[in-house]
């Protein structure tokens, strides 16, 4: 069973909200990114997501755009990313890690050798913001080959001839956009999000995320009524932002927001 | 010219390209975010609607002749011709449209499209600011609500562009991310339209993008290589022996070269932006220097680093400094049909005076690039054959470029 499978059906016996935090590996510098990724942990995250920099990030908004660009001044590629997992593994063998970023740094690595070493490091899922179902055959049967899960984006655009292909290529869990636009925009509406949810769930069983434009504790509570996971991003990197030289800082304001969201949610 | 006649021989059917999802080969297709997948399909679907409709095409023909100025002439350059002393050169005068360049044919086509899509905002990005001019044109012109995106860098360099902009009425918005130049506007100008997706129609101004754009924009551009087709028949008797465009994403050199392209004894070149040359690493040359990559929701040739990063592009002209190029290109680079070149920064300007002196026409610094392969072309050719470069664009906008190389202020 794949890990966010063992992770999701074990949140559910406890009737327990997935927490997932996003990070940007190698934001502010590479050697913050494997000891905040225990610390969320130990503050109430269940999955990770961790990000792949990238030089034109098109589907982020500033916050995420500038995480980017602050990794790729210390050369953050790939490969130095799934190195940054290996090493997460050493201590943590259950908490899922998926990787989140663009194609085309998959595309140079070539699918095969990036699916290869990913699941031998202890990837579990990729999620590729910029590969629709109809562009994914090649790289959903690579991924599939080495266990690895194709996360699936749903937008509040998608038809619904559009969700039940996306539902029909996704693994692991399925991750709805809340609202047009990018990562870290205004509020999401809760009961427009909740409403597609109950939609996106007559096609599949898979679990659903919600992410993009959820901010706070008590955002993350409304949304964890409808959702089965909570993904926070933009958020977590503007304390990261705030804090660029200051490591312990950073691990305790991102902790502390995480916490305040854990305790919401499961109130 | 053996490679070029072995794809005839294959009979590649050029006018059934791309295929439905937009692939020309491995190239092209539609990587782009799930939130623009429905937009994307309904702009297909539309442009699929209209492309044939015979009222729609007689609006956008109208618009053309009337408030374009086409037909655009074809010129014999003949004293240009004899300095070289080898093929008779002639100019397709893309220069001489409404704004100053071939980008308006485009952009006059997508805001009708627009407009019967009932869509009341446009957007689009911008390098130079021809794009944004032309957009920002036919906005005013249908009373449309129009934002411009252009890089910061930009935006300094081509400060009459923008006030152009500015008085047709566009807010023109400065994009600080990234490298501030063509690229990232292009980034901001998708965020834009995943945001606004509702009343939001995105004019993009080159043969790249995701379907349907590279064979939309190809359509619009392709009235270029038609034109040319009837005049040079009527000049000549016959068909060139040479096509020469400069390509930066490649929309003028396909609007010439896609009518001509199942004529397999007509030469096709596309000459990129070598910049300071290809060797220095200091261009703007994916198709001579790139490998196949996916940037900007399409696969093609790319500038890009060993982890896949988009590497920043040199070029003198604006217009050419982008780090993609359209699919098309890629396709028929690969399968031999077009050949692509480059010529660096110093030979563009050679050609950009070495015209304006003896023809009396004052290229665009991206029409020099295609002049100045043609300078070293025509010469290998006999005096009875026959080039056809297109000048896409005139170069009063590069002026304040010439005159700052030359240490002169103006």
């Amino acid at each position: 069973m794949s890990r966010i499978k063992a992770c999701f059906d074990s949140l559910k016996q406890r009737n327990r909200t997935a927490l997932i935090p996003y990070i940007m590996a190698g934001d502010p510098e590479p050697g913050v990114t494997v000891a905040l990724m225990h610390a969320m942990v130990e503050a109430g995250a269940d999955l990770i997501e961790l990000g792949v920099p990238f030089s034109d990030p098109m589907a982020d908004g500033p916050v995420i755009q500038a995480a980017s660009e602050r990794a790729l001044e210390h050369h953050i590629g790939l490969r130095t990313v799934i190195d940054m997992v290996r090493n997460f593994r050493q201590q943590d063998s259950t908490t899922p890690v998926v990787l989140m970023g663009y194609l085309n740094p998959l595309e140079v690595m070539g699918y095969a050798p990036f699916a290869a070493a990913a699941a031998e490091a202890g990837v579990d899922g990729v999620l590729t913001v910029d590969i629709p179902p109809e562009e994914s055959h090649d790289l959903i049967e690579m991924l599939h080959q080495h266990g690895l899960d194709p996360i699936y984006l749903i937008a509040p655009t998608s038809t619904s001839a559009r969700i039940q292909s996306i539902c029909a290529n996704a693994s692991g869990f399925v991750y709805y956009v809340s609202l047009k636009g990018v990562t870290g925009a205004a509020n999401l509406q809760v009961q427009a999000v909740e409403d597609k949810l109950k939609e996106i769930r007559t096609y599949t069983d898979l679990p659903l995320g919600v992410g993009f434009g959820i901010s706070d504790a008590e955002r993350a509570a409304q949304v964890s009524q409808s959702a089965d996971a909570v993904v926070v991003g933009s958020a977590i990197i503007k304390r990261i932002a705030a804090n660029i030289t200051d490591q312990t800082a950073i691990s305790a304001e991102v902790t502390s927001l995480l916490r305040s969201m854990r305790q919401a949610m499961d109130s | 010219m053996s490679k070029v006649s072995e794809s005839a021989d294959r009979a590649e059917n050029f006018s059934d390209m791309p295929d439905a999802q937009g692939h020309f080969g491995i190239y092209g297709g539609m990587f782009v975010a799930e939130t623009l997948m429905a937009p994307l399909l309904e702009l297909r679907q539309a442009y699929e609607k209209y492309k044939d409709d015979s009222e729609f095409l007689a609006e956008l023909d109208y618009d053309l002749k009337h408030f374009v100025g086409r037909p655009s002439p074809l010129y014999f350059a003949k004293s240009w011709s004899e300095k070289l002393g080898g093929a008779r050169v002639y100019f397709k005068r893309e220069d001489l449209n409404h704004t100053g360049a071939h980008k308006i044919n485009n952009t006059v086509g997508q805001a009708l499209l627009a407009n019967r899509m009932g869509k009341k905002r446009v957007i689009a990005e911008t390098g130079a600011g021809q794009h944004g001019v032309a957009t920002a044109t036919v906005a005013a012109r249908l009373n449309m609500e129009c934002v411009v995106y252009m890089g910061a860098e930009d935006i300094k360099r081509q400060a009459i562009n923008v006030y152009r902009m500015r008085l047709l009425g566009a807010e023109v918005v400065p994009v600080e991310s990234g490298s501030k130049t063509l690229k990232d506007a292009l980034n901001e100008a998708m965020r834009d339209w995943v945001t606004n997706v509702d009343d939001t129609f995105y004019i993009i101004g080159t043969v790249a993008g995701p379907h349907p754009y590279p064979a939309m924009v190809r359509d619009f551009q392709a009235i270029i290589g038609r034109e040319t087709r009837e005049q040079v028949m009527s000049m000549e008797g016959r068909l060139p022996d040479a096509l020469v465009a400069c390509v930066g994403g490649g929309s003028n050199a396909i609007g010439l070269f896609h009518p001509f392209l199942q004529d397999s004894d007509v030469a096709i070149y596309g000459v990129e932006a070598a910049g300071d040359g290809l060797e220095s690493g200091h261009h703007a040359a994916p198709l001579c220097a790139g490998k196949p990559g996916v940037l900007h929701g399409n696969r093609t040739y790319l500038m890009e680093d060993g982890d896949g990063q988009i590497i920043e592009t040199h070029s003198i002209s604006a217009g050419l400094d982008y780090p993609g190029v359209g699919p098309e290109h890629s396709w028929l680079k690969d399968i031999g049909r077009a050949q692509y070149v480059a010529v660096s920064d110093e030979e563009a300007l050679t050609a950009f005076h070495d015209v304006t002196r003896s023809e009396g026409i004052m290229p665009a610094l991206e029409s020099s690039h295609a002049l100045a392969y043609v300078a070293k072309l025509a010469p290998t050719m006999a005096k009875d054959q026959v080039i056809v470069v297109n000048m896409s664009g005139r170069g009063d906008k590069d002026i304040h470029t010439v005159a700052a190389l030359e240490g002169i202020s103006v």
